[in-house]
């Protein structure tokens, strides 16, 4: 793992918790939506929280594909689930939430879990399959950048 | 019979998600490392790659088919149970899938974490 790949699941954990939490604080300024009302939810992009944290949920989504791209899933999901933990802290000190013992205990939970799973490998196995259609895509690549 | 409803929806957003997840990394698996392709062949490439991959698409729409599943269910059930019990589900679920679709060498070690990550969102959904 290279620092550039460590830094690729720290965009994955905050980005998720940032957007999370910004779309939290602007869906609460521009209140309840009922079905009914669906144009409203067109409306609501153009909250600056609600877009910010759309800006920032697209961030989470572009850094979960790289990280796929040289990972496994089951190292992915659980490495990056300190997000939870991110967003329960962002719960308790920005959004003045109340964070119970159970909550705590959860926040635990997840951490022992990162720390588990970050102690192995990353990428465990390499399919066949995937990997000849990976060197096809290659020198499909290579052939239009030299045309 | 509301009960019925909300377990049905929180089943579709598990299944949809852990098939969301899978097909999206074998995708990813499919395009190779993004980094090195965006060195080699620039940014514009990489896109395209992804974009044209079959497994990308579909798992985009499971993703999409999971969320309106969670609309659904929120309609129906409280979300301090829809919430929790589709994530922790899911995290239990994509070891399993990942082991038998991926084939993921998922370690007792993975295995402890997916399940203390299950638990974990559980409790702080408490």
């Amino acid at each position: 793992m290279t620092f550039r790949k460590y830094l690729v699941l720290a965009g994955v954990t905050v980005f998720a918790a940032l957007g999370d939490s910004l779309l939290s604080h602007g869906m609460k300024q521009i209140g309840g939506i009922s079905p009914k009302d669906f144009k409203d939810l067109l409306v609501a992009v153009a909250n600056p929280w609600v877009a910010l944290g759309i800006l920032l949920l697209l961030g989470f989504f572009v850094s979960y594909l790289t990280a796929l791209s040289w990972a496994d899933l089951t190292y992915v999901l659980p490495a990056s689930s300190l997000g939870y933990v991110l967003l329960a802290l962002i719960a308790k000190y920005f959004l003045h939430e109340q964070i119970t013992i159970w909550r705590w205990l959860g926040i635990l939970l997840i951490s022992a879990a990162v720390g588990f799973v970050t102690q192995g490998p990353a990428l465990t196995h390499h399919e066949p399959a995937c990997k000849s259609a990976r060197e096809g895509a290659d020198r499909e690549l290579v052939g239009m950048r030299d045309s | 019979m509301r009960h019925l409803y909300t377990w049905s929806a929180v089943l579709a957003i598990v299944v949809a998600s852990i098939s969301g997840d899978v097909l999206l990394s074998r995708a990813m698996k499919q395009v190779g490392d993004v980094g090195e392709l965006r060195r080699r062949f620039g940014s514009l490439a990489v896109v395209r790659r992804v974009l044209r991959n079959p497994a990308f698409l579909a798992g985009i729409l499971l993703m999409a088919i999971g969320f309106y599943s969670l609309l659904f269910a929120l309609s129906w059930g409280d979300v301090s149970l829809v919430g929790p019990a589709s994530a922790s589900l899911t995290f239990v679920g994509n070891a399993i899938a990942a082991k038998i679709f991926l084939h993921e060498r998922v370690d007792h070690r993975r295995w402890m974490a997916a399940l203390l990550v299950g638990a974990g969102v559980a409790l702080l959904a408490r």
